[in-house]
């Protein structure tokens, strides 16, 4: 076990490539460009291959490219330019190829700023393209996870045959924590073990394609059920969340990524004035873990969503709780990090309502 | 005698392709190279959006097919991924020198080493017919019904002229299919880019000038005729560079 200090997004790049992502494709666009700088790096000594892109539409389509391939790739970006990759992520997953996308969130819409955000949350888990399709969502919340989901999101992506994306934020992405990395010899693979892979037949087969495309509607059709049938099976067996101090909670927090660490801070606080909180973090965005949230949600009456945005999550939150709970909502937006003592008095509040 | 039989490189599908129309002959082409190369279990072809969509289905070797102009960038993962497979895009005017105009100058100044069949018919075909990035000044078509006007839809690109003042091409050449001896010169001018390719050369684009005779409203006959008379002297034959960047 190898343990080193490391920025969010050098981390997440050091745990792709020993994932076995082979080609990393990017643009620079900050807070991400780490990313591609620490590949640029490592990529040329370990014999995978670092292209910077013409553009953000280029890197994800070199991605569809080399994914089709069967091999292990990657690319990243920050909300401006994830809303440019949309195209190539639609044609990826209609093909039903793997992948895996990064996306460390600033502040939008439009060019929007640099500072951490979480404003892409429906992008992510609603629509990252045309057409019907998901992808499956991780949401890091230390430096360590931005390591360990990226992993998770490789062989899951591969399992599933579908893009995965990683939802970090600009405070992930740049700060600065020890990370472990399990000792593996870095290894990439050729494509050969996919019987899908547009690789080059080699004569010993019937052509494979990789496409999109389907004119006749009850094709397409098929194509998008047979998809929709493996969604029902990640949702049931893939879902991840993290409770912190729920047992007993008569308020529950629910928060993702790096607000759900400032979130834990007020829960602390909360406790030390005798106050029943507790934080429900979910990990994958989508599937949402929905099951997981009413399991914590058992004694509580009053939920408190946390978020950097106007309130996009919230809308899960709800549906997931069937809307037999008091769902409330705080936060900041626009690159504004929200401090613990804002969540605590948004906590008192509510706690006080109740009490009346 | 040799036999006359239709390239390995090709399926059995039927073609789709409009009666007169040269993208049949370019297939040939294409595969007939790939056949005496003997290279299609190591080939990854990837189709365009336009006419030649569905390609895939006409190239017995593996097939991606890309989103509209992006080939390049699509060729450029697999080539990447796999150095020694040989890759090419088949593109359309619209597909390659409007939409996928940055795709295909920056494929071209890297040199990624494939090779780009570009088929220019002035026009987008799939759609019915509208102008394209190579519509001729006062061509008519669906969306300059009175003409191209180039003080309002500005000029033509010239896709080899372009390209060739770029350090990353090894081969730039126009060439047309409106007769068997031109023909011969269109697979010489592919299998040429096939080569540099083999060598790991450098970028390959050969520009092919082609028909459509649906859309300019004109028999096959006369569209060859048109296409001698009105396209040839403004995009002239010939090679624009030839020589390996490494």
């Amino acid at each position: 076990m190898e343990r080193k200090l490391m920025k969010g997004n050098e981390a997440l790049a050091e745990a792709a490539i020993r994932a076995g992502c082979k080609c990393f494709f990017g643009y620079p666009i900050t807070p991400q460009t780490e990313i591609s700088a620490y590949m640029s790096k490592r990529m040329p000594k370990v014999g995978g291959v670092f292209l910077q892109a013409e553009s953000e539409v280029s890197a994800i389509n070199m991605v569809y490219g080399c994914a089709s391939s069967g091999i292990r790739c990657m690319t990243s970006s920050s909300s401006p330019g994830v809303s440019l990759k949309s195209e190539g992520v639609s044609y990826i997953a209609g093909a039903d190829l793997p992948c895996v996308i990064i996306n460390v969130m600033r502040g939008g819409p439009g060019l929007g700023g640099i500072q951490p955000s979480q404003a892409d949350y429906w992008q992510a888990t609603k629509a990252l393209g045309h057409g019907d399709f998901q992808l499956l969502v991780y949401a890091p919340s230390s430096v360590q996870e931005m390591a360990d989901t990226v992993t998770k999101a490789f062989d899951l992506a591969d399992k599933y045959r579908m893009p995965a994306l990683i939802l970090a934020d600009g405070l992930l992405g740049q700060m600065m924590e020890p990370v472990a990395f399990e000792d593996v010899d870095i290894s990439f693979g050729d494509g050969s073990d996919k019987e899908w892979a547009a690789r080059g037949h080699n004569n010993e087969r019937k052509h494979n394609i990789s496409n999109s495309l389907y004119l006749k509607p009850d094709e397409l059709e098929d194509r998008i059920v047979e998809r929709f049938k493996r969604y029902d099976v990640i949702k049931a067996n893939h879902t991840e969340a993290e409770c912190y101090k729920t047992d007993d909670a008569e308020l529950i927090i629910t928060a993702y990524g790096s607000v759900a660490r400032i979130a834990k801070a007020a829960v602390d606080a909360a406790r030390a004035k005798g106050i029943k909180v507790g934080l429900f973090r979910p990990i994958t965005l989508w599937p949402f873990p929905e099951k997981e949230l009413k399991a914590a949600c058992a004694n509580a009456e009053n939920v408190l969503c946390v978020e950097m945005s106007m309130g996009q999550m919230i809308e899960d939150v709800k549906l997931a709780l069937e809307c037999k709970k008091n769902v409330e909502f705080f936060g900041r937006t626009g690159g504004i990090v929200p401090k613990p003592s804002e969540i605590l008095a948004k906590i008192v509040e509510m706690t006080q309502k109740g009490a009346e | 005698m040799p036999e006359f039989k239709k390239p390995h490189a090709l399926t059995d599908a039927p073609l789709h392709y409009c009666p007169g129309c040269t993208h049949g002959i370019i297939h040939r082409l294409v595969a007939e190279v790939i056949d005496e190369m003997g290279i299609e279990g190591q080939t990854v072809g990837v189709a365009p959006v336009g006419c030649s969509v569905m390609a895939y289905d006409y190239f017995a070797c593996d097939m991606i097919e890309a989103a509209h102009g992006r080939a390049p960038a699509v060729a450029t993962g697999v080539k990447r991924a796999n150095p020694d497979t040989f890759v090419f895009t088949y593109q359309g005017d619209g597909d390659l020198a409007a939409i996928g105009t940055a795709e295909i100058v920056h494929a071209a100044t890297r040199g990624e080493n494939i090779t780009v069949i570009f088929v220019n018919n002035t026009t987008y075909g799939m759609t019915g017919g509208q102008m394209a990035p190579t519509t001729l000044p006062g061509q008519v078509t669906q969306t300059t019904p009175y003409g191209r006007n180039t003080n309002v839809e500005g000029f033509p690109i010239r896709v080899c002229e372009m390209l060739s003042t770029l350090s990353g091409v090894a081969l730039a050449e126009r060439v047309t299919v409106v007769d068997p001896a031109n023909i011969r010169k269109a697979k010489a001018a592919i299998r040429k880019g096939f080569e540099f390719q083999k060598n790991k050369q450098g970028f390959s684009i050969i520009e092919v000038l082609s028909t459509c005779p649906t859309n300019w409203g004109k028999s096959p006959v006369d569209a060859i005729d048109w296409l001698k008379e009105n396209m040839m002297p403004y995009y002239p034959l010939g090679v624009y560079k030839e020589g390996a960047i490494r």
